[in-house]
């Protein structure tokens, strides 16, 4: 049973991974981008469509569809679709100094909507009985896994059962907090985010920093919408099933301390939280709920003992959420 | 000679500069053009999606809010001033807050409260005589919703907690609580049948214009508060610069705490309309999203009541409007929400323009020589 419980509690901390990870490489450059909930949503919903289009054009025959082909272009797709919604954010962020947290909740706003108004169209499309759109044959080679898992008993179902995206997600964690604590790059983003004045006297491109870092992060947040729908999901995509992840990786963002590799730990710790309920015995639907708002209030515990403890390591970058504007030092 | 060369090169093509104070008609033009280009964008895209004219587009969003006003039947755009109240209502609930520079992200959460607080006396205490259960109602749900709004006040004003990140988290809180409670007294179908004790009464023979009337009267009261008050300007000073509130001898943790009270209260009077006047009855959604479009109302209604209110209008508007256009073509409903996203956006962004001016740089000549 624990065995059971660990490998389901996996998969739901991959897309708060994506999701956090992303949001820290943005904070990171100080902006606080509020609108990851939306970009997790259209990441997805290009992935959705990319991966729609092809099948529809091999005619929905796995024995014509290149597999290379069939997992590049949704992943190409999401990377697309996210990297569109991180340039808008940045462009009005950056460029045009607009508040980010009404920038960022109005990016969310759209994004949901974008999510799913192409979703509700696909599947006005294919006329299907379900309200969803569903794309098992694009799903199974995201799912496919190592194929000697299963013969190495409880280890190969806990470390070794998941799919490609599962492992991508880790290794992205791995490298941005490789990048952000040991090269030049990252120690110039950290000064951007902390005081983009002083990166800018020190000859920083602040706003070339800002750009690429939203525009990567906002990628990886998008790969999160996309494992959801192919790997966690089957597949299956239907209107608003991704819910309120984008505001939990927001939340796991704080819990890690904006560290990557905390990431890492942070999210598969609240997808165990978010799966303590299914395991607990005799709990009513009622006390269920309860049990879901387990990941908020430990992260408001976080936030809080942070605050107040003021180790200077762990606080957000310094200058997160404010404009930068060269001429009005 | 060959360094000068060299830094004229690098100089930016367009220079930008922060202005002092535009005219208020010419930043309105502004805006408005801004709006009007969201307006043409939004009716180009239906326009690609369905294949209809753009006459026809927008003929049909004004039906969408006004219905058929003109053969006298009143009743969607009734509907349409309730939806723009309860907006009002929660965009005024986040603005002294705001303009305090606290960014309260958690009216969702606060006005949930509020409403659940109402929905339980209406399910528990129905016996109360009708007046006493009524102000029972009130008092409980400001009560709870300045409760759910002080918690994130207290810890910003004694640690400096971020209240961004701490009041979003107390949305889903909310709604987790709700739901809970929802399951509880649903006998777990999810769904709580609508109560007939302790609805707000109605005026004549209208639903709505009791809820609408009482926004109105608060969007009163609050700009009055904000602009005339001893305590509306010790908000406006600390959201300037707190160590200029300190120096001048504002309690400024006082003020923290007091106006995430206040802040907190109204939203729970949003949520006491919505279940009490509106729905009579509550679920984890009752809220639907608007205590965030509240967050972007009352930003771009520069904390002035009646420009929110008039902000709030434009958004209802858009989204009745697209609703319709979704509905009437067969586009998805959701429609809505891209809508609303692009006028948002554009607005966002015209902000700049009215900030700052923006000069193309002429290459100079050869007068720095």
């Amino acid at each position: 049973m624990i065995t059971s419980f660990i490998s389901t509690s996996i998969p739901l901390g991959v897309p708060l991974l994506y999701g956090s990870v992303g949001e820290i490489l943005t904070e990171k450059s100080g902006h606080l981008n509020l609108g990851i909930p939306g970009i997790m949503y259209v990441g997805a919903i290009s992935g959705v469509i990319g991966a729609f289009l092809y099948e529809n054009a091999c005619g929905n025959d796995l024995a014509r569809m290149n597999p290379w082909l069939t997992v590049l272009i949704p992943l190409l797709s999401c990377i697309v679709g996210s990297v569109l919604m991180g340039l808008v954010y940045s462009f009005l962020t950056v460029t045009l100094r607009a508040n980010q947290n009404v920038t960022g909740l109005a990016i969310t706003t759209f994004g949901i909507g974008l999510g799913n108004f192409f979703g509700g169209s696909l599947i006005k499309l294919v006329d299907s009985d379900m309200p969803s759109i569903i794309l098992t044959k694009t799903s199974s080679l995201f799912r496919k896994s190592l194929p000697f898992a299963d013969d190495l008993g409880w280890f190969g179902e806990i470390f070794l059962s998941h799919d490609f995206l599962t492992y991508l997600a880790i290794a992205i964690a791995v490298v941005a907090s490789f990048v952000l604590t040991r090269t030049r790059v990252g120690l110039n983003l950290r000064a951007v985010g902390e005081n983009p004045a002083t990166a800018d006297a020190a000859g920083i491109n602040v706003t070339a920093y800002k750009y690429i870092a939203t525009g990567i992060g906002s990628a990886v947040a998008g790969l999160g919408g996309l494992q959801y729908v192919m790997a966690y999901a089957n597949g299956v995509w239907s209107n608003n099933a991704f819910g309120d992840r984008g505001w939990m990786a927001i939340a796991l963002v704080i819990f890690a301390l904006w560290k990557p590799n905390m990431a890492l730990i942070g999210s598969f710790l609240f997808g165990a939280l978010c799966n303590v309920n299914n395991y607990i015995q005799g709990l009513g639907t009622a006390t269920q709920e309860l049990f879901k708002m387990l990941p908020y209030v430990v992260t408001i515990l976080v936030l809080v003992v942070i605050s107040m403890r003021k180790k200077r390591e762990h606080q957000p970058p310094a200058h997160l959420g404010l404009p930068y504007f060269r001429e009005e030092r | 000679m060959a360094d000068m060369q060299k830094t004229r090169h690098r100089e930016p093509l367009l220079h930008i500069a922060k202005r002092d104070d535009m005219a208020p008609w010419k930043a309105w033009l502004i805006r408005l053009t801004a709006i009007l280009i969201a307006f043409l964008l939004i009716g180009l895209v239906s326009m690609a999606l369905t294949g209809e004219g753009l006459g026809e587009i927008y003929s049909t969003m004004l039906r969408g809010v006004f219905g058929r006003l003109f053969q006298g039947k009143t009743s969607l755009l009734w509907t349409y001033l309730q939806r723009t109240a309860v907006l009002l209502c929660l965009g005024l609930a986040v603005t002294p807050a705001f303009k305090m520079k606290f960014w309260n992200c958690g009216a969702e959460g606060q006005a949930l409260m509020g409403g659940l607080a109402a929905m339980m006396c209406m399910i528990h205490l129905g016996h109360l005589p009708y007046p006493l259960l009524l102000i029972v109602i009130v008092g409980a749900s400001i009560l709870v919703g300045a409760v759910w709004g002080i918690i994130p006040a207290i810890f910003k004003a004694y640690y400096n907690t971020n209240e961004t990140l701490f009041t979003l988290m107390m949305n889903y809180i909310a709604i987790q609580i709700v739901s809970y409670y929802v399951y509880l007294v649903g006998q777990g179908s999810g769904v709580i049948q609508p109560v007939a004790t302790g609805n707000l009464p109605t005026i004549g023979n209208s639903k709505q214009l009791l809820n609408i009337l009482i926004v109105v009267a608060l969007m009163i009261v609050m700009f009055i508060y904000l602009k005339y008050s001893k305590q509306g300007y010790e908000i406006t000073v600390v959201g300037e610069s707190q160590n200029t509130a300190r120096y001048i001898g504002i309690n400024v943790k006082k003020v923290i705490l007091r106006t995430m009270l206040i802040s907190g209260a109204v939203c729970g009077i949003a949520g006491m309309l919505l279940v009490s006047g509106i729905d009579h009855s509550v679920n984890a959604d009752t809220i639907g999203g608007q205590g965030f479009t509240a967050i972007m109302v009352s930003w771009l209604g520069q904390f002035n009541p009646y420009i929110i209110a008039a902000m709030s209008a434009l958004i209802v508007f858009l989204e009745s409007g697209a609703g319709k256009v979704a509905d009437t073509f067969f586009l998805n409903g959701s429609f809505a929400g891209v809508a609303s996203g692009i006028v948002i956006l554009f607005l966002v962004g015209c902000e700049f323009f009215i900030r700052y001016s923006v000069r193309i740089r002429r290459a100079r000549k050869e007068e720095t020589v």
